[in-house]
């Protein structure tokens, strides 16, 4: 058996694929993390603090997992939804009545949507309670702010597409508060509604906003959000008290004494 | 990016001056060709023609609204009211966010659904949030039938004398 696994980790198509040996060694599992397309993202090492539960609530990392589980049902459902007026009412009466696990796909696409609103929202207040929004990630709270106005932006649009009298209506009170900006308000709302009706023109362009332009502006933020994470220093972790090994006993206690303020980790090394 | 010089081509300040401003006829061609292409794009999704409900539609003849009546259309979005004096046309899209407002048979208030505005028949608003009345749409009389437009808005005290 480890022959055989042997033979194939040393194959010429294993090795084209993956550069590193099987991870079982420290530098091993380095590189699997650092040549891995996929993983890259991580760190190669990660502060056993950092990833704990509740030092983020895995909050971002839960609302990227909503728009994966979005983006695929919305995909599912776009197979059967036509953008235009007589249809698409029918269109989704027919995925709740008539298609298979139609119902549990939309019903999923609408649940996961609230989620991911609500998930955004609280990564955002918790980032700010911990003080994360802080230099040197002050450009990653702008982007992260940016994702949250997408998102909303996204439940938005993808609210007229049932074309239901909550859809119609939302759509009228939302595009009139776009009409009511001072000078461009008009002309804006014209190219959102694509007339002065809220009629076909206004659901297609919805539906390619909500489908196309939406979705791929938000998984470019999302990528550029993930990538500063990295960037400006991983997950932001308040400082520890300094250890026993690196101050000595003597100047150990003290640093315990006062480990409660924020200042107290750099005066043992004033001390030294 | 930083660009190396490997090459290292000996220049003379006369063909340095000529890249700089080769340099700069490129930035400014792509600048503007990214004007033009954000002006074409603004272009192309400002719809010409949008195919919507007529600006311009005959109601029918005024005797046929009885003194005091409302005529409600709800496709054009439309109250034509015959009052004592004559007969005038109001807008029935709410002033506040744009909903279409409901008038009931032989109501003397018209209602919005949405936030729950109310005005008069008159036009003018009993109760907000809406703050401004509902605006009173231009008639005209063409062989001997009312003509409603509905871009055009008239002064509140404009009636077609029937």
């Amino acid at each position: 058996m480890r022959k055989i696994a042997t033979a194939l980790t040393r194959s010429r198509v294993w090795r084209s694929v993956f550069r590193h040996g099987f991870p079982d060694s420290n530098r091993n599992r380095s590189l699997a993390i650092f040549s891995s397309f996929f993983l890259h993202f991580h760190p190669v090492k990660v502060r056993v603090r950092a990833i704990a539960f509740t030092r983020t609530f895995y909050l971002g990392g839960l609302a990227l997992a909503c728009f994966f589980i979005l983006t695929v049902t919305g995909t599912f459902l776009m197979f059967y939804y036509h953008p235009i007026v007589p249809s698409a009412y029918n269109d989704m009466k027919d995925l709740q009545f008539v298609v298979s696990y139609g119902m549990f796909l939309r019903n999923l696409h609408r649940w996961t949507s609230r989620t991911m609103i609500a998930l955004v929202f609280v990564h955002m207040a918790w980032t700010f309670m911990r003080g994360a929004y802080r230099h040197p990630r002050e450009f990653n709270w702008t982007i992260g702010v940016g994702l949250l106005v997408i998102t909303v932006l996204l439940s938005y649009t993808g609210t007229l597409l049932p074309w239901d009298q909550l859809s119609y209506w939302a759509v009228a009170v939302g595009t009139n508060i776009v009409g009511a900006i001072p000078i461009i308000g008009a002309k804006v709302k014209l190219l959102l509604l694509g007339g002065h009706e809220i009629n076909d023109n206004a659901l297609l362009r919805f539906y390619v906003l909500h489908c196309v332009v939406l979705p791929l502006t938000l998984a470019f933020g999302v990528g550029l959000h993930l990538w500063r994470v990295r960037k400006d220093g991983g997950i932001h972790l308040p400082e520890l008290p300094p250890r026993r090994d690196d101050v000595g006993d003597e100047n150990y206690a003290s640093t315990r004494a006062d480990a409660g303020s924020p200042e107290s980790s750099d005066a043992p090394h004033e001390n030294a | 990016m930083a660009l190396i010089d490997d090459l290292d081509v000996p220049m003379t300040e006369a063909e340095l001056e000529r890249r700089r401003f080769l340099g700069l006829l490129g930035s400014g061609a792509l600048g503007l060709a990214g004007i033009g292409t954000m002006v074409a794009g603004v272009g192309y999704l400002e719809p010409n023609a949008p195919y919507e409900q007529a600006t311009r539609f005959v109601v029918g003849r005024p005797e046929a609204i009885v003194p005091g009546g409302v005529l409600t259309l709800r496709e054009q979005r439309v109250y034509v009211v015959r009052g004592q004096a004559g007969v005038y046309a109001l807008s029935s899209v709410c002033t506040h966010l744009g909903c279409v407002t409901r008038h009931g048979l032989g109501q003397s208030e018209i209602v919005c659904p949405c936030h729950g505005s109310a005005f008069d028949m008159e036009g003018r608003v009993l109760s907000g949030p809406a703050r401004k009345r509902l605006p009173r749409l231009e008639l005209t009389l063409e062989r001997g039938e009312i003509v409603v437009h509905t871009t055009s808005q008239v002064d509140d005290d404009t009636l077609l004398e029937v």
